[in-house]
């Protein structure tokens, strides 16, 4: 009764295994294979925690949130604008070079995240160790070793949910420095792009996004202000 | 001593395996291709080759993917591995 009610989002590259874990949280039986690319609609569903429910939003797998596909802007769109509460990057734990790419890009987008390590079971059995304190401490924000398919972590990384949402946990989500030319530049419009645009899209990440040409970001959020009836 | 020897990933033959030294294109296509893991230094195995060349499926950072020849003509890579 009276549950407090948040939204946390998975995001991911294709196959790190986000609908296993939705599944497995959930309780749902949503589909899941072993190819790249297959969640194309949002499934939904709830997992209960204390006194709250966490509504887990499953993302499908990209291997970057630029907008070079449909399922890379559905996935950058509801980060940018539904604004979850948390976001989960879930990872390869045998592949986290490439795919701690798309966890800078998610943190530059948005505070609260968690970075899930998942597969340490085969990480494990391949002679991978993961340091996840360390990498914890140079991303700002909670690392965890996970394994969706055998069910391990999930205590924890429920308790870390609830510690963000609560605000027992503050996450400074490491922000990439670019070259000074370029640092210039983003300290010039992200002022200006911040009065335009107030607190709902980090400005920083939207100036990057302009100096990088995405025309299709700025379409976005114009579209998205009309929607709001904010412009 | 063994010379190295630098090819592009487009004249890889199957079962190649080369490590990633230059990509040569910018832009959409640049970050597009590093995104998917062909970065500097990154190992690359030829996995599959069409009849006719194009597209090629690699095998990348434990995932396989298909290049078309605009894409594989344009990385080089130091042939580490000859797959014959
Ligand atoms: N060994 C092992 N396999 C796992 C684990 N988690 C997921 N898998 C397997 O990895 C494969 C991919 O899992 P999915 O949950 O479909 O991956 P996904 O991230 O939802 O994939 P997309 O929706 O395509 O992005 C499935 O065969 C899972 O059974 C794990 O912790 N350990
Ligand atoms: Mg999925």
């Amino acid at each position: 009764m009276g549950n407090e009610y948040y939204r946390i989002a998975l995001v991911g590259n294709p196959n790190t295994g986000k609908s296993t874990l939705f599944n497995a949280l959930t309780g749902l039986r949503q589909h899941t294979g072993n190819w790249a690319g297959k969640t194309v609609s949002l499934a939904q569903g709830s997992v209960d925690f204390k006194n709250k429910t966490f509504q887990l939003i499953d993302l499908p797998g990209t291997y970057s949130l630029f907008s070079n596909s449909k399922d890379e802007e559905v996935a950058r769109n509801y980060i940018a604008f539904e604004k979850p509460d948390v976001t989960l990057v879930v990872l390869d734990a045998t592949s986290l070079e490439r795919n701690f790419n798309l966890a800078l890009q998610v943190m530059e987008m948005t505070t609260n995240v968690i970075i899930c390590i998942n597969l340490i079971d085969i990480a494990e059995k391949q002679g991978i160790e993961i340091h996840e304190k360390r990498l914890m401490n140079l991303m700002g924000v909670p690392v965890l070793k996970i394994s969706a398919r055998n069910k391990l972590g999930f205590p924890m990384l429920l308790d870390t949910i609830d510690r963000i949402v609560n605000g027992d946990i503050k996450c400074q989500s490491f922000q990439l420095k670019y070259p000074e030319e370029i640092e210039k530049k983003i300290l010039k419009i992200e002022q200006q792009i911040h009065e335009i645009i107030g607190d709902t899209v980090s400005a920083r990440w939207v100036a990057l996004r302009i100096l990088d040409g995405d025309e299709s970001l700025i379409n976005e959020i114009t579209k998205q202000f009309k929607l709001r009836g904010d412009y | 001593m063994t010379r190295t020897k630098i090819i592009k990933l487009v004249d890889g033959e199957k079962g190649d395996i080369i490590k990633i030294t230059a990509l040569l294109l910018d832009g959409v296509m640049r970050r597009r291709l590093l995104d998917l893991g062909f970065v500097n230094g990154a190992f690359v195995e030829v996995a599959q080759k069409s009849p006719l060349g194009d597209p090629i499926a690699f095998r990348v950072s434990r995932t396989t993917i298909a290049l078309r020849k605009e894409e594989s003509g344009k990385i080089e890579g130091e042939l580490i591995i000859n797959g014959e």
